[in-house]
């Protein structure tokens, strides 16, 4: 994954054509520049726009109808806790809240919110970045948060 | 020695990694197969041993317990500490009937050549014998019913697709499985993914598709992985391509990926983002049979329904109608999970009671203390209480008693749960989730929050229940789709069964307009 916080025209235009055969390639176009650099850049949409012969709105409206899409650089790690209700039956308020502490102090790490993670069998549930976590509890939340956060720095 | 651990990512959510790592370190001339799970998540990890033709279990295991169990193995031992005995009888003995998920955790998930052995490819091969009209009659036969929650007739859709006279024409899988509580697709996918893949080219058989999509959820990167690999082997098989199991007929599947958003599971939605827009819901009619997939006649079906077809293929739909009850015909892959002793999918005849299912198979709650509430359905399904555990689950039983089935995700509560705040929730989830066509869905949800607030804290109970009734009978009625029109439904089976939680003046309301 690139950093860079800039993403130049002709590499958009390059990811662009790689995926215009497919029918319907917007929000595929979108999802593949997130995978390759972590976040869509906003300069970025126009570019699709042109590339897709569409209006900058249409493209635009793609991106902020979808909550996974960012237009920043992510974070190093990013913990998902699972905010519904089975988990919410085995405690996940509490795994919630203790997350959120652990992520103020420890920046490298961004805890956001998730609805069912299909981890419901074992719950609370988390995604540490792509890998799901079972039966958490505040205290292991807040372990791995800032586990993640010292490894990172 | 053949020993069997789950990859699946709930097992692999709480150690099975870690015990497969153990087993090879200290078991470095046994085969270790990984495959999906057989559901069984209170054992999880589960490991499974293959001895005289049966497959023996133990679980749950720790990485600390691997030592233990290789010694007592190599000594002819067979029980002790975590034994099940052979799985199969296990779960036989608890009622179920695996016609949907019987591989899963049973074969290596994606493997073409394992899956033949363990029956794959029988109903495809039927189907490709058959004509069109025959295996959509074959399905119809069957009373198959979609198990993404409408359980709206899948021989009638893929009739009306059928019948359409146009092309190109689609077949798509739904596998968002945003509902909370649900987990039987990803279950499927990770353990048993050509059950689905069979399932869409039997579809594209009965109706004359040759494209098929997947849309998956992007919290289900495992399943993404297993579904890639088991694409390439169909295809490096021949059973996906030009010429389908020298058929002559042509199929193949493309994944896509959602970004994160529940409203793309419903099927309008799912098309728009599938074709690469906001998911906004459409108007309906047109039907997506009719004009689906950038307007052309669409089949759209869950996982499990797919998952479903190959069976059904096999014997004419007889076996699957000759399961459950009424006009639920076949098995419900009831998920049990929250507060529950023994977590995980069950897949039952339709018509089994709840209580049956929530006390006698799971055990009760979790935690030891009174269970108090469930919810089936999902985020939109009614929360019950223990008074209502004589309701059966099947489609028309469970509606009569005025809950909803869903995509069968059942999560248990224990009287430590506070239905003010589980009904907040609703709100909120539909707040948050609305696509922002309606208004009673976009801003209602949110009123609906503040409302339930001030009843919570006692501000004017009375009027703020009547306007709280108000908005939930606007959602329920000009809302275009579930998520407006059923969200009322958690909202009030709260306020009605659990009055106190709310504030006490609740409770009084309630009983007259009930009586
Ligand atoms: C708000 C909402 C969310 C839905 N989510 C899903 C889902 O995640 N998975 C699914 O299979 N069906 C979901 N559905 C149902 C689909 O619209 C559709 O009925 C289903 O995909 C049809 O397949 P089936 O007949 O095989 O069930 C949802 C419906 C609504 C209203
Ligand atoms: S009810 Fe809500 S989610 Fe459904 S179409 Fe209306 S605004 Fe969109
Ligand atoms: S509700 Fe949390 S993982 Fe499903």
């Amino acid at each position: 994954m690139n950093n860079s916080s800039e993403i130049s025209p002709d590499t958009v235009r390059a990811i662009c054509a790689a995926h215009a055969h497919r029918r319907g390639p917007t929000l595929e176009i979108l999802h593949a520049l997130q995978r390759e650099f972590g976040f869509v850049p906003s300069s970025a949409l126009p570019v699709i726009a042109e590339e897709l012969n569409v209006t900058r709105a249409e493209v635009h409206g793609v991106f902020s109808f979808y909550h996974d899409l960012r237009d920043q650089p992510p974070p190093r790690h990013t913990v998902r806790v699972c905010r519904a209700e089975a988990c919410q039956s085995m405690g996940a308020r509490a795994v919630w809240d203790a997350a959120q502490r652990a992520a103020s102090t420890t920046p490298s790490v961004e805890v956001s919110e998730v609805f069912c993670l299909g981890n419901c069998a074992c719950s609370p549930a988390i995604q540490v970045d792509e890998r799901t976590r079972g039966r958490m509890d505040p205290g292991r939340v807040t372990g791995i948060i800032e586990q993640l956060d010292r490894e990172a720095s | 020695m053949r020993l069997f651990v789950p990859a699946d990512s709930t097992a692999v959510s709480i150690g099975a990694d870690e015990v497969a790592a153990a087993l090879a370190a200290r078991a470095p001339d046994a085969e270790i197969v990984r495959t999906g799970s057989r559901g069984l998540y209170w054992l999880e990890p589960l490991v499974e041993v293959e001895h005289e033709g049966r497959r023996l279990g133990f679980g749950p295991l720790a990485p600390a317990d691997v030592d233990g169990l290789l010694e007592r193995l190599a000594a002819g031992q067979l029980d002790g500490p975590g034994a099940v005995g052979d799985v199969d009888q296990l779960l036989a003995g608890q009622g179920q009937q695996r016609i949907t998920l019987g591989r899963c955790g049973v074969v290596a998930p994606g493997s073409v050549a394992d899956y033949e052995r363990h029956g794959g490819l029988a109903g495809l091969r039927n189907a490709l014998a058959m004509t069109p009209q025959a295996v959509v009659d074959a399905v119809s036969n069957s009373g198959l019913r979609g198990r993404g929650g409408a359980g709206f007739p899948t021989g009638t859709k893929w009739q009306t697709v059928h019948d359409t006279d146009d092309s190109p024409k689609f077949i798509v899988c739904n596998a968002d499985e945003g509902d909370s509580g649900t987990f039987a697709d990803r279950m499927l996918m990770e353990g048993d993914p050509l059950a689905l893949i069979e399932g869409m080219l039997i579809a594209g058989v009965a109706v004359g598709a040759e494209q098929g999509y997947i849309y998956l959820r992007s919290e289900y990167p495992d399943a993404l992985r297993v579904l890639r690999a088991a694409l390439a082997d169909a295809r490096e098989h021949g059973v996906l391509g030009d010429d389908v199991l020298g058929s002559g007929k042509r199929f193949d599947i493309e994944i896509r990926v959602g970004a994160g958003a529940y409203i793309c599971g419903e099927e309008t939605s799912l098309l728009e983002s599938l074709e690469g827009n906001r998911g906004m819901i459409r108007y309906k009619p047109p039907l997506p049979a009719i004009k689906g997939f950038f307007e052309k006649p669409t089949v759209v079906n869950n996982v499990i329904t797919l998952a479903t077809v190959p069976g059904v293929l096999m014997d004419n739909g007889e076996s699957h109608k000759a399961l459950g009850t009424g006009k639920s015909l076949g098995t419900l892959t009831a998920q049990l999970c929250g507060n529950v002793a023994r977590p995980g999918l069950y897949e039952i005849p339709f018509g089994m009671p709840l209580g049956t299912l929530i006390n006698d198979l799971g055990g009760g709650s979790a935690s030891g203390r009174p269970v108090r509430a469930v919810q089936v359905g999902g985020p939109l399904g009614a929360y019950f209480p223990v008074s209502k555990f004589d309701a059966r689950l099947d489609y028309e039983s469970f509606a009569e008693a005025g809950g909803m089935i869903g995509h069968g995700g059942v999560v248990v509560f224990d009287d430590t749960v506070d239905l003010y705040q589980q009904a907040r929730f609703s709100m909120e989830f539909c707040a948050k989730e609305s696509c922002g066509k309606c208004t009673p869905c976009r801003v209602g949800s949110t009123r609906g929050v503040e409302v339930i607030d001030r009843i919570h804290a006692g501000t004017d109970v009375e009027s703020n229940i009547e306007v709280l009734d108000d908005l939930c009978e606007t959602m329920a009625s000009v809302s275009l789709c579930a998520l407006g029109g059923l969200t009322p439904f958690p909202v009030r089976s709260a306020l009605r069964y659990f009055p106190d939680d709310f504030h006490t003046a609740v409770r009084e309301h309630v009983e007259t307009a009930h009586e």
